[in-house]
């Protein structure tokens, strides 16, 4: 079990960070959304082996199978084809981007040693993650802001209409 | 991790998977000959008797085709996409109960293959990224008819999926699971109980079936395939085992929709009368041969509307799915709502 | 499978995120690093719900995908709206206010 439960994770793991690299490096920006498409999909997977399936089942609809193709759609219907027609970067941005990089993730590394558990996981109750459990908790700590996120979302969507209308 | 399950369900998915490809190449079968009898003709009967061995004769003859890759085309995309569009529509069966909890050899084995807590919610994954199949298809295949015939199968099917879902969360209620065997477990008993009459949800079946048809782009949703309209819309670049490739994934799809369908809204497997006494293996045959029953109908039901209703035009297309069908299903949620509330289901 | 290495991935997709946004010039890709960001806090967010065996972080999550359909939403019509004007995805070209 365990030992499954550690290749599992080493191929999720190598297959996020992999598909995220591509979404940063490549030319192409339809290659770019392809893989995040795929990032999305392997952080699901790691949702469904930490038993929260409610939040995973989501994350493939609602990312990767919403957002991530409406993203696609605009970078096809605007026929954007690849980033190396744009300006070339200035020396300052190439020097200092992969350094700021590198300096954000020593520290968050340094900020994260010793917080998370070094022990496994412990063995979760049965109604974890299920639609019972977190749609209990939704609507009942968190009504107000599920309602204040719902208003949020009626007024993302006419602002986004009236952005991308052509005439008003 | 133990062996025994593990082989359990290896063993389901073989089963299921041969059974669904067996019942592809008869769907092609069923298709041509439906087709034919409607047309008042006779259809393929040379091949074998009644041409049965037809799907064969085809399957070959898909094999030995040859196989183009156009040549500005993105090579390793254009040999995914068909890859993608079968896969995510085999996965979504695996969340369809095809029948109970039965016993072999000691063992329990409960007849599905996937029993999660959401499971209709990993149906309408599976089938929310198909999409990037035939995105990815109609992009890489770098050709005008492609592209848009690809955009537009796309904006189709992510239209429909709202109206889909919404229509399912009517079961939901009248049945308080997203688990399809405890969906299925509420509609046991006479006929009467299934969700479509006892639950109420006889619009939600419509709109269900609707969107079911616009997922498959099936007639009369097929523009985006349409030999008149745009040459074959996402497709028109591919040839031999990869367009055979995207015919069992629709074929594949309008099992696994015929299957979501049985199972939300007519009982699944359950057989409309009460079994009483009927325990062991009659029980698990006659409860098995009622989903395949139920099941056949609407696959005959996808062939016969296809070969009887005209295609819709795009935009009137859109126009049913979001004007019509979207807010339809808002008020048969909130409708079965208050039938909830007040313990009439 | 222990909290620290969860953490220690959700640290590195972010940073991954966070050097995209410095690196990349279209306004797209910078987006979908953006996104890369928004997921890695989100495994954060549920690899601490196992670990305390509470809802709470689940619902967190669901409220972080919300938002950020709804980010990625807005931000594309804007983008829409610029490239109409300047033809081009690259932020460089929104420069009316350089003095």
């Amino acid at each position: 079990m365990d030992s499954l439960q550690f290749f599992g994770f080493v191929i999720f793991a190598t297959l996020a960070i992999a598909s995220a690299l591509v979404v940063v490096f490549h030319r192409s920006p339809v290659i770019s959304a392809l893989a995040l498409a795929f990032n999305l999909v392997a952080i699901a997977g790691f949702y469904m082996m930490l038993n929260a399936q409610f939040v995973a089942l989501l994350q493939v609809i609602v990312y990767a199978g919403a957002i991530m193709v409406l993203i696609l759609f605009v970078i096809m219907l605007l026929a954007i084809s690849n980033e190396a027609g744009l300006h070339k970067s200035g020396r300052i941005q190439t020097v200092l981007a992969p350094l700021l990089g590198i300096a954000c993730a020593a520290a968050l590394g340094w900020g994260l040693w010793g917080v998370g558990d070094a022990n496994p996981l412990p063995v979760s109750s049965a109604d974890f993650g299920t639609v019972n459990s977190v749609g209990t908790e939704l609507f009942s700590t968190f009504f107000y802001a599920f309602e204040v996120i719902s208003l949020l979302l009626v007024v993302a969507m006419i602002g986004s209409v009236l952005l991308a209308k052509r005439r008003l | 991790m133990e062996l025994e399950p593990l082989l359990i369900n290896f063993g389901k998915i073989f089963v299921v998977a041969n059974i669904l490809m067996v019942g592809v190449a008869f769907m092609t079968w069923v298709e041509r000959r439906v087709s034919a009898i409607i047309q008042f003709r006779l259809g393929p009967n040379r091949v074998g008797p009644a041409g049965l061995l037809q799907p064969i004769a085809d399957g070959i003859k898909f094999v030995t085709k040859e196989e183009t890759l156009p040549a500005g085309s993105h090579k390793p995309l254009f040999l995914l996409a068909p890859v993608i569009a079968f896969v995510t529509s085999l996965c979504a069966f695996a969340v369809v109960p095809f029948g109970p909890v039965i016993e072999v050899a000691g063992r329990t084995i409960n007849l599905v293959i996937l029993d999660l807590d959401g499971g209709m919610l990993f149906a309408l994954a599976a089938t929310g990224l198909g999409v990037y199949g035939i995105v990815c298809a109609g992009w890489a295949s770098r050709s005008k008819y492609a592209l848009m015939g690809g955009l537009r199968a796309s904006a189709q099917m992510i239209s429909y999926e709202l109206a889909l879902g919404l229509a399912a969360v009517g079961v939901f209620l009248a049945s308080g699971s997203l688990r399809p065997t405890e969906i299925v477990a509420t509609q046991a008993g006479w006929f009467w109980h299934w969700n479509i009459f006892g639950g109420f949800q006889l619009v939600g079946f419509v709109i269900f079936l609707v969107a079911g048809y616009a997922e498959t782009n099936r007639l009369p949703f097929d523009l985006p395939e349409a030999e008149t309209e745009l040459v074959a819309g996402y497709h028109t670049e591919y040839s031999s085992m990869k367009f055979s490739l995207f015919m069992m994934a629709e074929y594949i799809a309008m099992f696994t929709m015929g299957g979501l369908v049985v199972t939300l809204y007519l009982g699944g497997f359950m057989p409309g009368f009460p079994t009483g006494e009927l325990a062991g293996w009659p029980l698990w045959a006659l409860q098995i041969g009622a989903f395949t029953a139920k099941l056949g109908f609407f696959m005959f039901l996808f062939v016969w509307i296809r070969w009887t209703l005209p295609r819709f035009r795009y935009d009137q297309l859109m126009d049913l799915g979001w004007k019509r069908l979207f807010p339809l299903a808002l008020a048969n949620v909130a409708v079965t709502a208050v039938l909830v509330a007040f313990d009439v289901i | 499978m222990a909290p620290q290495s969860l953490l220690v991935l959700s640290a590195i997709l972010f940073s991954i995120g966070a050097f995209g946004v410095l690196w990349n010039r279209g306004a797209i890709t910078m987006l979908m690093c953006v996104e890369l960001m928004l997921n890695a806090g989100n495994l954060a967010f549920i690899t601490f719900a196992r670990q305390f065996d509470q809802a709470e972080g689940q619902v967190y999550a669901f409220f972080v995908m919300t938002l950020a359909a709804a980010e990625a939403a807005v931000g594309l019509a804007i983008v829409i709206a610029l490239f109409r004007l300047r033809e081009s995805t690259d932020l460089d070209e929104l420069n009316l206010l350089k003095w």
